[in-house]
C-alpha cells in the first residue's frame, strides 16, 4: 500500500461522533439491544446524489442495482483510503455500461452489513444481480438466489481496492446480469492492511452503523456526474 | 518545530505502522472493564437463574436467557459466586489445585464474575493458568492452507507440507467464494498424502461450509460465529439457538465443530451496548458451553487489530482463552490474523499461548506466505518456521511445529500435487497438467504456479456439486490411480465420522488414527515435575532439538 491514513480523516471521524455524544448523552439502560451513545447524524444533501422517494422492483432484466450503505455520500464522503464516494460511484456505473447494461442505484437504510445490504438490494433488481458498497469502501457482488453471507465476489479488503478495480467489480457484475461467467476481478491480499486500517475500520463502520433505520426502505438515488 | 533527530528515527520504526487508539468506553473500545460493565450477581429460585449480572429475568434479552438456561452449572452456582473473585484467581494459579476441581467452580460462574476473575490475573499469572488449565495434555497447532489464486495442486502439496511439520489440523477459505469444493477437496487430499490422520475444513459461508461436510469433503468446522450482543448475532439474521442447532446439524454427521468468537467483533459491527471486550467474549465463551459445543476458536482472531490498539489489549486476549478453557472447552489460541508491522510485537502477540501451550496455540499459522494467505494474513508464516522452530528449542516448549529437510518437502509436495491430480481427473474436473504438479513442488507462493482458467474451474465446482458427488467418488478416484495408500487415509478418515470419537473435547489423530482428546490425554499438571514436558515426550524433542542447521560439533571441517 503506498497510501498513508489520512489523519485529517481520522481526527474528524473521532471528533464527529464525540461532538454527538457530548450533545446527547443517555444513560445507559441494561434492557436487551440498548444502545449506549448518541444517535445518527444529520445527512447532507448532495447536488450528485439525490434521493427521489423508496426504490422499487424493477423489471428491466437489463439492469444491475448498485446499493450504498446508509451513510454514504451523505454523512461520510470518502472511502477508507480517500477516495471520494463520488469517484467510487462512477466508476462503478461506468463498468455497468460499458457492458451496455443500466445501473440503477440505491441507499440502503436496514442494515450496514454488506452482505446484508447487497441482499436487500438484489431483491430489489430487474436482474436480480446487485453490487453493495459501504462507506468506508468494502464492495460484494451478489445475486437473488444466494443465502445473504454468500456472494459471487467479496472484496473484503477496501484499502486494497483502486479506483480500477471498482470499474472492473462494475463491468463483472454486468456480466453476471447477462448469465455470462467473468473471470472473478483478480483479489490483491495486503496482509498489513488489517494492522493498519482495523481500528479506522471499527471507527467508521460505528458511524456508518448509526446512519442505519430500522424498518426503513432503500431510497432510490439519482446521480448526476456533470 | 524542530525535529529532534531520535524521535523522527523512532516515527520510521515498523510499529508506527500499527494503529494505536485511546479507550473510549460507550463504544465499547475498552479491553478488559467498561464503566458500562454490569457488576456481577446471580439469584437462583427453585432451580432456574432469576438474576445474572444485575439483570433480572423479565428483564433477559436472547443471549441472558440461552445463558442463564442452558451455561451455568446451576447446582454449584451460588455457593461458586459467592467466592471472592481473587480465591477463584489464586485457585486458577494454585499447583496444589486440580484442573478438576477449578472447573467445577468455573463453569458455575456468571459472565460478569468470570471476567472478574480474569481482571484479578496478570500475564504471567495467566500464563501459569493456561498451563493448567487447557484441556488437553500435549499442546498442538493448526494451520491456515490457502492461495490467491485458489491453486489445487498448490493447496494440497501446502497442505502435505503442513501435515509433515506436525500440523494435526488444517483450514482453507477460499479468494473467491464459488472455489469452495474444490478448495475443500484439495486439502483433504494433500493432507492425507502427508500424513493420515490430519483433519481438514473449509472456511466459507455456513450452509455451504455445512453441505461440504456432510458430502465428506471436511472433517471439522470451526468458524460458526457467536457474539456478545443481541443486536450483532440479529443483524446477521442469527439467534444463539440457530447456532446452537447448526452446532447439532454437525454432531448428528460425527463432524467435529467448534464455535468462533473472539474481542473486537463487537466495535468492528458497531454494537457494543458500550461494554468491554472482555466481558462481551464471556458472554461468547457462555453460549458456547451453553449449546453444548465442545470448543471455541477465541481471542480475538480476525478482528485482533481492535483490542491490540487499546491498552491491555494483548493481556485481554490471553484472559479470554484463559476464560474458554475455564469452561472446559477445547481453545484454539488465535495467534491467527495479522496485527503487526512489528516483528517484536509479533512475537509478543504469540508469547503467552505459545509458552503455556494451548489445545492449538495458533489457529491459523500460515502454511504458505502471507501473500497467499486469503484470511487476509496471519502472524506467522511459513517464512517465520524457522525461528519459530528455534524457539521452540531455545525454550524447550513444543510449539507443534517441527522440522524437516528441504527433501522430505520435495518428496511429499509432490505426493500430494499427484495426488490431488488424480482426484481431478478422476472427478471429471479441469486438469491439473505435469507443469502444475512441478511448479506446486518447488514452488513457494502463486506467483510460481501457470495460470488456471479459473471460469472454468468455477463452473466444474458448480457441476460437481450438482452430480452430488461425495468422499466414496474421491477415494475410487484414487484408487483407480493406483494411490493407495492416499485412498485407504482418506477411507479412514470417513470412517471416523461414523465412529465419533473425536467429537470428544480437543480430539486428534495421530497417523495411526489413534483419537488423542482430553478423555484420553487429559491436561494433569499439578506443578513442576508433572504435566506436558516436552523433553519427556522423546520423539518429539528429538525432532526439536534437531533443526537440520544446526552443526554437528564432532563432524566440523576445519
Amino acid at each position: 500500500m503506498s497510501q498513508e491514513i489520512d489523519e485529517t480523516l481520522l481526527k474528524n471521524i473521532i471528533r464527529d461522533v464525540l461532538g454527538e455524544m457530548k450533545s446527547a448523552d443517555t444513560p445507559v439502560s441494561f434492557n436487551g439491544g440498548a444502545v449506549a451513545t448518541a444517535g445518527p447524524s444529520q445527512e447532507d444533501s448532495v447536488d450528485w446524489f439525490k434521493p427521489v422517494g423508496p426504490a422499487k422492483p424493477g423489471r428491466s432484466k437489463n439492469e444491475v442495482v448498485i446499493a450504498v450503505g446508509p451513510a454514504f455520500a451523505t454523512v461520510m464522503k470518502q472511502t477508507i483510503v480517500k477516495q471520494s464516494h463520488k469517484d467510487v460511484l462512477r466508476q462503478l456505473i461506468a463498468g455497468v455500461e460499458e457492458e451496455g447494461l443500466k445501473a440503477r442505484v440505491m441507499k440502503v437504510y436496514r442494515t450496514s452489513d454488506v452482505s446484508f445490504i447487497s441482499a436487500e438490494a438484489d431483491q430489489l433488481s430487474g436482474s436480480g444481480i446487485a453490487i453493495a458498497i459501504q462507506s468506508k469502501g468494502t464492495t460484494i457482488i451478489h445475486q437473488k438466489d444466494q443465502d445473504p453471507l454468500n456472494n459471487l465476489e467479496l472484496f473484503p479488503q477496501a484499502p486494497v481496492l483502486t479506483l480500477d478495480t471498482f470499474r472492473a467489480i462494475g463491468k463483472n457484475a454486468a456480466q453476471y446480469a447477462k448469465g455470462m461467467s467473468p473471470n472473478p476481478v483478480p483479489t490483491v491480499n495486503d496482509q498489513m492492511a488489517r494492522p493498519r486500517y482495523q481500528a479506522l475500520a471499527a471507527l467508521m463502520h460505528i458511524k456508518e452503523t448509526k446512519q442505519v433505520v430500522v424498518g426503513k426502505p432503500a431510497e432510490e438515488i439519482e446521480v448526476n456526474f456533470n | 518545530m524542530k525535529r529532534q533527530k531520535r524521535f523522527e528515527k523512532l516515527e520510521k520504526r515498523p510499529v508506527h505502522l500499527d494503529g494505536f487508539v485511546k479507550e473510549w468506553d460507550d463504544e465499547g473500545l475498552v479491553a478488559m472493564r467498561s464503566k458500562n460493565d454490569p457488576d456481577a450477581s446471580l439469584k437462583v429460585e427453585n432451580g432456574v437463574i432469576t438474576e445474572l449480572d444485575g439483570k433480572k429475568r423479565e428483564d433477559f434479552d436472547l443471549i441472558d436467557q440461552y445463558i442463564a438456561e442452558y451455561g451455568i452449572n446451576i447446582a454449584n452456582a451460588e455457593k461458586a459466586n459467592a467466592m471472592s473473585s481473587q480465591s477463584i484467581a489464586k485457585m486458577l494459579i494454585d499447583p496444589n489445585v486440580s484442573r478438576s476441581e477449578v472447573v467445577k467452580v468455573t463453569t458455575a460462574l456468571t459472565p460478569a464474575k468470570a471476567s472478574d476473575v480474569i481482571n484479578q490475573l496478570n500475564f504471567a499469572e495467566m500464563i501459569m493458568a493456561v498451563q493448567k488449565m487447557r484441556p488437553r495434555r500435549t499442546p498442538f497447532t493448526q494451520a491456515h492452507i490457502t492461495n490467491t489464486l485458489d491453486n489445487p495442486a498448490e493447496i494440497a502439496a501446502d497442505g502435505a507440507e503442513a501435515a509433515l511439520r506436525g500440523f494435526p489440523e488444517l483450514e482453507t477459505t477460499t479468494a473467491v467464494a464459488r472455489y469452495a469444493p474444490l478448495n475443500a477437496i484439495s486439502l483433504m487430499v494433500g493432507a492425507q498424502a502427508g500424513r493420515p490422520g490430519v483433519i481438514t475444513q473449509c472456511s466459507v459461508e455456513e450452509a455451504v461450509e455445512l453441505g461440504l461436510g456432510m458430502r465428506g469433503f471436511t472433517a471439522y468446522a470451526e468458524t460458526i460465529s457467536v457474539y456478545g450482543t443481541d443486536k450483532v448475532f440479529t443483524d446477521g439474521d442469527d439467534t444463539p439457538w440457530s447456532k446452537g442447532f447448526l452446532a447439532s446439524c454437525y454432531a448428528s454427521r460425527g463432524l467435529k465443530m467448534r464455535f468462533s468468537s473472539g474481542s473486537g467483533s463487537e466495535v468492528l459491527m458497531g454494537y457494543t451496548e458500550g461494554k468491554s471486550m472482555l466481558y462481551l467474549e464471556s458472554r461468547c465463551i457462555y453460549i458456547t458451553k451453553a449449546s453444548g459445543v465442545q470448543g471455541l476458536q477465541n481471542g480475538s482472531v480476525s478482528c485482533i487489530g481492535v483490542p491490540s490498539a487499546v491498552p491491555s489489549g494483548l493481556r485481554e486476549v490471553l484472559g479470554e482463552n484463559l476464560m474458554c478453557m475455564m469452561m472446559d472447552l477445547e481453545c484454539a489460541s488465535s495467534n491467527d490474523q495479522t496485527f503487526s508491522h512489528s516483528d517484536i510485537r509479533r512475537t509478543e502477540r504469540m508469547l503467552g499461548q505459545f509458552i503455556a501451550g494451548t489445545d492449538y496455540i495458533s489457529s491459523g499459522y500460515a502454511g504458505e506466505e502471507n501473500s497467499d494467505n486469503t484470511f487476509a494474513g496471519s502472524n506467522m508464516d511459513v517464512l517465520d518456521y524457522d525461528d519459530y522452530e528455534s524457539m521452540e528449542r531455545d525454550l524447550a516448549v513444543n510449539g507443534g511445529i517441527l522440522p524437516i529437510t528441504e527433501d522430505q518437502a520435495i518428496k511429499i509436495r509432490k505426493k500430494a500435487a499427484k495426488a490431488v491430480q488424480a482426484v481431478f481427473d478422476g472427478l471429471g474436473l479441469p486438469e491439473i497438467t505435469d507443469e502444475e504438479v512441478e511448479a506446486a513442488t518447488y514452488g513457494s507462493t502463486s506467483g510460481d504456479m501457470p495460470k488456471r482458467d479459473m471460469a472454468q474451474d468455477i463452473k466444474a465446482a458448480q457441476d460437481l456439486m450438482d452430480r452430488g458427488v461425495t468422499v466414496s467418488d474421491i477415494i475410487k478416484a484414487l484408487d483407480d490411480h493406483g494411490i493407495d495408500d492416499t485412498a485407504q487415509a482418506v477411507f479412514k478418515l470417513a470412517q471416523q465420522k461414523i465412529c465419533g470419537d473425536y467429537l470428544q473435547t480437543s480430539a486428534i489423530f495421530d497417523k495411526d488414527w489413534n483419537c488423542i482428546s482430553a478423555i484420553n490425554d487429559n491436561n494433569d499438571y499439578m506443578g513442576p515435575g508433572t504435566g506436558y514436558r516436552v523433553w519427556e515426550d522423546e520423539a518429539q524433542w528429538n525432532k526439536i532439538k534437531n533443526i537440520p542447521w544446526a552443526l554437528d560439533p564432532q563432524k566440523v571441517d576445519f
